[in-house]
């Protein structure tokens, strides 16, 4: 089976659970477990408060939201068009954030790649940054 | 926006205990938080009790929200109290280094 489910929507912090909340609805249809949806569900409201707070710094922008389900394969593409990250290697360490006044924890990037099997980000600095994630979700069957 | 909706804050023995929402994340976290340092920079508190009975999701904006709290609290000798917290919520602040701190 594949799947495709595509979302256009502005950088508003009510987007965040939104986002989760459209994610977790749609990788239903994989019967996952609640850890493997709860894992899902974290990782994206990290890349889409990325996009709010850092691509976007609460101004309003578009972010894109697709997510492609094939077999028991889960992809998510998180896209925004705002400034871009200087440097990603940077960014992906544990506890660094670029926004400590604002009480960032600069566990982002950690929790995406803890708790999907693969993260990539690309950032064009000035430009936006897409963040892509896939998962295999096993749910209650065996044949992983 | 009415905070008090989603997360209800008491004080008792100079603890302010806030009862946080069903999903904790950025889009609340600083609410909540202006709401827990009004009553620590006015003086009625000098510690914060986070009740997690009813939040089943939080991510990174709640852990920098506590920790925040914890660097505000402890120059005054006071704590961060956390209760309540089961699965992903516990799993998050157990990953984030979090209970080595507070």
């Amino acid at each position: 089976m594949k799947d495709v489910l595509k979302i256009e929507m502005y950088s508003r912090p009510e987007n965040e659970g939104f986002a989760r909340a459209a994610v977790a609805t749609f990788m239903a249809r994989l019967n996952p477990t609640l850890e493997e949806i709860n894992d899902v569900k974290t990782a994206v409201s990290e890349a889409v408060t990325n996009a709010v707070v850092h691509g976007y710094d609460d101004e309003t922008g578009v972010i894109n939201m697709e997510v492609e389900i094939e077999g028991h394969a889960l992809g998510i593409t998180i896209t925004d068009y705002g400034m871009g990250i200087e440097n990603v290697e940077r960014a992906r360490e544990p506890l660094y954030t670029t926004k400590p006044d604002e009480e960032r924890s600069g566990m982002g990037f950690t929790f995406m790649e803890i708790f999907m099997d693969s993260l990539n980000i690309s950032s064009c600095y000035g430009k936006g940054t897409r963040v892509h994630m896939t998962k295999i979700i096993a749910g209650g069957n065996s044949d992983k | 926006m009415n905070i008090l909706k989603e997360a209800n804050c008491q004080i008792e023995k100079e603890t302010v205990k806030i009862i946080l929402p069903e999903e904790l994340d950025h889009s609340n976290a600083i609410e909540i938080r202006t709401q827990i340092d009004k009553n620590i920079y006015l003086g009625l508190a000098k510690n914060v009790e986070f009740d997690f009975s009813k939040t089943k999701f939080m991510d990174s904006s709640g852990i920098g929200m506590i920790m925040g709290r914890y660097k505000l609290v402890k120059p005054l000798g006071g704590k961060v109290i956390l209760t309540g917290e089961t699965g992903n919520v516990e799993r998050i602040i157990k990953m984030s280094g979090l209970y080595k701190l507070i």
